[in-house]
């Protein structure tokens, strides 16, 4: 590759004019080593997704089929992950994932908003203190919260309440909305609400008419991103929950089979689906917009 | 960025050159008082969530369990415990010195657990590092259909890690497709060495993508001219790579890697549901959680320890590796102050 590579530049260099034909007669081996790793990638990661998928439809008594395609195809599993024969409340639980994720979304966009406004847009002493506290706060181990929220809970009866799991979310769901909408912010037109101003609008007026507009996609990203946190959360759920708030993550892990000791993979793989096609759907339209906000906080540089 | 716009609009509104105190008079009338009210929510939603159950678990930490006292029979509060609870975990002292902790109780599993953590932390990075490296590199050339390829690489970050875990469990199984595709026998969720790499597995499987789109994000902002000069030069591939790609992205590349090894240190979701901590694979923060149980100030005295070695870690990151997190504000921090 790398001889290709440099006979390629030192005919590009000796004639300008017919560089396309040099450039094309460079391009076979790297763009098939390029299509080959593209293809692996794609595999890499599709392929444990797809496996959930075909499980999910295939016969309780084809578990264990290795059959690359769709084999025995059926619908029971997902039947199955809804019933609440076995103690398992996978309806409610999605239930619960949506208020849970939905709430600490909405708080975490609407307090982080105007954090994020004041830290780009704004000169004030402190500001790199705030910012590092942010991001401190974003580095903080959950499981270091688990035994005093636990017993603070237990003491004013909040256990197995939805504000026992929406509030501990806002932990690391706030940092992460801060972090993603000051790199938003810092990149958007402000001389807009310069003009805005000058045109008699008070601060608050400019922010919503024109700069809230602007922000608008900038903020749906984050909130995604945040909400994309909140439903994937376990750890705090799982041991400041109860049955009655579990969300679907919860739900999932402690699944029960027929029989105990026995692991129904089909009915999980179901149940993994429901939660996560939702999820994927929104990666697909919104992958770029996610794309830019995931690497927004911090590491372009 | 906002610096080059506040200059135009401080020219446009007073007529004159852009002199910085003057803008920010004009600009930032009383912006200190602005910034403190829109900051105090976030503060004050942090101090509760967070501040609130630091000071409270370090506190426990130096706090006896209440229970009954073995001498007199008696239901007794618990008391200044010293730092007993700390020595339960550093020094194996179950309370009648060091290394009293029967093999088998939460005790004595302290420093495998922290070596557990560790090792997960230093291969499933590495392995993430060197992987998104590839991907990225990949990602960063030019062809078609390059939105299936972002799409596809952000599926497993979209997954929830507990339901990562279930799916690789299923591959995991005995007679699961893993065994299947390797014409194996082994039990991954077992004893040995397989449960360890079942969940280093799992893990790069759902992070090394999205460390794949942090380090792309920092090659992009690399001019393509300083590749075409070293061509000319005559640098082949390898060349380029070790001397212009790496150096170049070592910034973005410092940032992802903290990231993704503080979040392994605190793994909590994926072993716990994916082994159960067989084979010795319970992290620090599934011990804290097993700890919880069965008595709460030492649980707290483990969750203190577990976050000094996060902070400990993304201290030495920042202080000696330059991972500089807060690149673009720091500079106009120090104007303001």
């Amino acid at each position: 590759m790398a001889t290709t590579a440099t006979t390629g530049s030192r005919g590009k260099v000796k004639v300008t004019s017919s560089g396309v034909e040099v450039v094309q007669r460079r391009r076979p081996l790297s763009t098939t080593l390029t299509y080959v790793g593209v293809v692996l990638i794609c595999l890499w990661g599709l392929l444990p997704f797809y496996w959930m998928i075909v499980t999910s439809f295939r016969d309780v008594g084809y578990t264990f089929d290795t059959t690359p395609w769709f084999t025995h195809v059926t619908l029971d599993n997902y039947a199955t992950a809804f019933s609440t024969a076995r103690g398992n409340h996978f309806g409610r639980a999605l239930g619960n994932s949506v208020v849970i994720a939905v709430a600490v979304t909405v708080i975490g966009i609407l307090v982080g908003v105007f954090a994020a406004y004041a830290l780009a847009r704004l000169e004030f002493r402190g500001k790199f203190y705030v910012l590092g506290l942010i991001l401190g706060a974003s580095m903080f181990p959950g499981v270091a919260l688990v035994t005093p929220l636990f017993q603070l809970f237990t003491n004013i009866g909040w256990l197995n309440t939805y504000q026992a799991l929406i509030i501990p979310d806002i932990s690391f769901v706030l940092p992460l909305t801060v972090y993603t909408l000051t790199a938003f912010f810092t990149e958007m037109p402000w001389e807009l609400e310069e003009s805005a101003r000058m045109d008699g609008c008070t601060p608050g007026q400019a922010f919503r008419k024109v700069i809230l507009p602007l922000a608008a996609p900038g903020i749906f990203t984050t909130a995604i991103l945040a909400f994309t946190a909140a439903w994937n959360e376990f750890l705090l759920a799982s041991q400041l929950g109860g049955d009655k708030v579990q969300p679907v993550t919860v739900a999932i892990a402690s699944f029960a089979g027929a029989q105990p000791h026995q692991e129904p993979y089909t009915a999980v793989m179901a149940a993994g689906t429901i939660v996560t096609v939702p999820l994927i759907v929104l990666v697909l339209v919104f992958q770029r917009r996610i794309v830019s906000g995931l690497t927004a906080g911090g590491v372009k540089s | 960025m906002s610096a080059t716009s506040g200059v135009a609009t401080g020219e446009y509104a007073q007529g004159k050159p852009p002199l910085k105190p003057a803008k920010r008079a004009s600009l930032h009338d009383g912006s200190g008082r602005r910034a403190a009210l829109l900051i105090a929510p976030t503060i004050v939603l942090l101090a509760i969530v967070i501040l609130y159950p630091v000071v409270s678990a370090v506190s426990q930490s130096f706090t006896k369990d209440a229970g009954l006292d073995p001498a007199t029979g008696m239901f007794v509060q618990g008391g200044f415990a010293g730092v007993s609870n700390y020595k339960l975990w550093l020094l194996q002292d179950c309370g009648s010195g060091a290394f009293s902790c029967p093999p088998g109780t939460l005790g004595s599993q302290f420093w495998t657990a922290t070596g557990v953590t560790f090792l997960f932390t230093v291969v499933a990075v590495t392995l993430e590092t060197v992987l998104g490296m590839i991907f990225a590199l990949v990602m960063h050339r030019k062809f078609k259909g390059r939105a299936i390829l972002r799409a596809s690489v952000l599926v497993p970050w979209a997954i929830p890690t507990a339901i990562t875990a279930k799916l690789w469990y299923f591959i995991f199984a005995y007679d699961g497709i893993a065994n299947h595709l390797l014409g194996t026998q082994i039990l991954w969720t077992g004893d040995g060495w397989a449960p360890k790499f079942a969940i280093i597995i799992a893990d790069t499987w759902k992070t090394a993508p999205f460390m794949a789109l942090l380090i792309l994000a920092g090659l992009q902002v690399i001019d393509e001219g300083v590749y075409e000069a070293a061509k000319m030069d005559g640098a082949g591939a390898w060349k380029r790579f070790v001397h212009i790609t790496l150096p170049l992205v070592k910034p973005a590349l410092i940032v992802a890697v903290l990231f993704r090894t503080l979040d392994t240190l605190r793994m909590y979701d994926l072993p716990a549901i994916l082994t159960h901590g067989a084979g010795n694979t319970s992290t620090l923060s599934m011990l804290v959680v097993d700890q919880v149980r069965s008595g709460f100030n030492a649980a707290s005295a483990l969750s203190t320890i577990t976050f000094l070695i996060v902070f400990l870690v993304a201290f030495i990151f920042i202080k000696f590796l330059g991972a500089n997190v807060t690149a673009q504000k720091a500079p106009k921090a120090k104007k303001a102050g």
